[in-house]
């Protein structure tokens, strides 16, 4: 099982994301919503990538703000990991009415993008983390659901699943015990896709000033409030975005080589 | 009846059904969400005297379906009411503002197809070698990109290493067209970037999928050039799956013209949308979503009808 080079770096810098999130306390230099030096300084050694529209340090909002991106990231996508595939193993195992209302609902929230759906309904619900990890994680779940629900329909009629039927087993053996371990692996490349689509999605979010509300920073909005730097020519400014480009391209490999390894089955991430 | 026409009719009824669907979903979804509208809009301070105004106001106090029903006759007659922060006739605004949106997005289709089917083209030929491998590669990592992020890369790009061009896209009324052009070139970039990807890719699988059949074997046994080849006998017969993805990706321009427009301050549908989010504006978010979401399916549906149309096996039947 040799990796390949891109697969390599793509973990590598996956997992330095990570620890970078879990770890910001520790290494970023200066706090998150603290002025420390003149507005738009440029990268020195005390401030490594110079500081924003309002002097704050570049790097430290970089690495408070990937813990906020990456936190939200992971907690909807897992969300939508859970929700859909014990959505779509019940719908497979059930089959029925269950299946038919569970399939119709999803049709419908698939028929429009995600964002319009947001948009709409983030007009009257409160912008706080919780609502938006919810949402999201709903949203995505519905992309779970039929990867899940269509594994499952495979496994189901396996000689062993009618065998834990015929004994008499209970539905949630039969998905937890027979299905979950059997249907595993290609869905777990899935769950790399759907933490893309999160990390891209709370950053369109917060861009477009709807996602994190300040205090709290995450990428996107740092996108949004240094995007005066960009028309004044600080390259700093486009760190932020750097960012976003460089853990979705990380993920994205790491994924592929997952997929192309245990699976010909892959999810939609568009919309 | 021939089974295409019963195919295409069965296809645009359930994408009206659906439609049908969305706008309940749009209107009451807004409303079955936990917190209520008029202390949502009007946030935690209200006196209790103005959010009772606002309920009036809002028709809050009808039953549901009445409102629903009231909405809808109003949508499909033109009239969508006023908006909530300004008292604007929102029909108005919205017949403002919607023309700029398809200029942006007609320009990104006119560039985007062509260069995809194009670029597709070149990717099959030279499969596995080198002109393949970048073209591949440049679109694996302009898909993995949101359109913010690719946006602010051609700004920079394009307004500071190589400034041709304004960082904000304006166009006014008395614009000749050739300067309208100019003033959109930035975001239309964006945009082609965002959709090109996915439909190259398509192109060069569908036709790599064709090149295995035995007809190209022949035509290639007879001394035909590669690129003879794929002109002549693979893009016609991969040409139906590659219409229903341009379609597809041409309704995905709904997404990206939303976000688009706002970096790049751009007075249109998508940035009307985003700012009546949050201003919390619920009638103008309810109409111009219902827009955004009715092209979308429509889109969707025209690609679904092509690709049955365009089935050599459902248009001559047995």
């Amino acid at each position: 099982m040799k990796m390949p080079l891109s697969a390599l770096l793509g973990l590598t810098f996956t997992a330095l994301f990570f620890l970078a999130a879990i770890f910001a306390d520790v290494i970023a230099p200066y706090p998150l919503d603290l002025a420390v030096g003149k507005v738009w300084e440029p990268p020195s050694a005390t401030y490594w990538l110079g500081t924003d529209t309002i002097g704050r340090d570049i790097l430290s909002r970089l690495i408070y703000g990937g813990q906020v991106t990456i936190f939200v990231a992971t907690a909807s996508s897992l969300l939508a990991f859970s929700l859909g595939a014990i959505l779509g193993f019940t719908a497979a195992t059930q089959g029925g009415l269950v299946d038919q209302l569970l399939s119709r609902l999803v049709d419908l929230m698939m028929a429009i993008p995600s964002l319009i759906i947001a948009l709409v309904v983030l007009v009257v619900l409160p912008r706080s983390l919780i609502t938006l990890i919810l949402l999201m994680g709903l949203l995505d779940a519905t992309r779970v659901f039929r990867l899940a629900r269509a594994v499952a329909m495979d496994i189901a009629v396996m000689d062993y699943v009618e065998a834990a039927r015929l004994r008499g087993e209970r539905q949630s053996w039969i998905i937890f015990r027979e299905i979950l371990p059997n249907a595993l692996s290609p869905l777990v490349a899935e769950l790399g896709l759907r933490f893309i689509f999160a990390v891209l999605f709370i950053s369109t979010l917060s861009f477009l000033g709807l996602g994190i509300q300040p205090p709290l920073a995450d990428w996107g909005g740092m996108v949004q409030e240094n995007k005066d730097g960009l028309i004044y020519g600080k390259a700093a400014a486009l760190m932020p975005a750097l960012a976003i480009a460089v853990l979705a391209i990380s993920v994205n490999l790491v994924a592929d080589w997952v997929l192309s390894r245990t699976t010909s089955l892959k999810g939609g991430r568009g919309g | 009846m021939h089974p295409v026409i019963k195919l295409v009719t069965q296809r645009i009824a359930l994408g009206l059904l659906l439609l049908l669907a969305v706008s309940v979903v749009i209107f009451v979804g807004t409303e079955a969400l936990p917190g209520d509208v008029a202390s949502a809009i009007l946030g935690q301070s209200a006196t209790p005297e103005a959010l009772a105004n606002l309920r009036d106001s809002l028709g809050l106090n009808e039953p549901p379906l009445t409102r629903y029903l009231a909405w809808m006759g109003g949508l499909l007659t033109g009239d969508l009411g006023t908006a909530l922060t300004n008292g604007q006739d929102i029909g108005q605004a919205i017949a403002q503002r919607m023309g700029n949106t398809l200029f942006l997005a007609v320009c990104a289709a006119a560039i985007s197809v062509p260069l995809a089917i194009l670029l597709g083209l070149v990717a099959a030929r030279y499969a596995g070698r080198w002109p393949d491998k970048v073209i591949s590669g440049i679109t694996l990592s302009t898909i993995s990109l949101p359109e913010f992020v690719a946006g602010y890369f051609v700004i920079y790009l394009l307004t500071q290493v190589f400034p041709v061009f304004q960082p904000v896209a304006m166009i006014f009324p008395g614009m000749t067209f050739w300067a309208k052009l100019h003033a959109v070139a930035l975001p239309v970039i964006v945009l082609v970037l965002v959709v090109l990807a996915h439909m190259m890719r398509m192109t060069r699988a569908a036709i790599l999928n064709v090149m295995q059949s035995a007809y190209i074997e022949t035509a290639e046994l007879k001394g035909l050039s590669p690129m003879a080849v794929i002109w002549r006998h693979a893009l016609p017969n991969a040409v139906a799956p590659i219409i229903s993805v341009v379609v597809i990706n041409l309704a995905y321009l709904v997404v990206g013209v939303v976000v688009v427009e706002v970096v790049f301050s751009y007075n249109a549908l998508g940035k009307y949308l985003v700012d009546h989010v949050a201003k919390r504006d619920l009638p103008v978010v309810q109409a111009v979503g219902m827009i955004f979401a009715a092209i979308y399916i429509g889109l969707n549906i025209v690609a679904d009808v092509v690709s049955i149309v365009a089935n050599p096996r459902l248009r001559h039947p047995k």
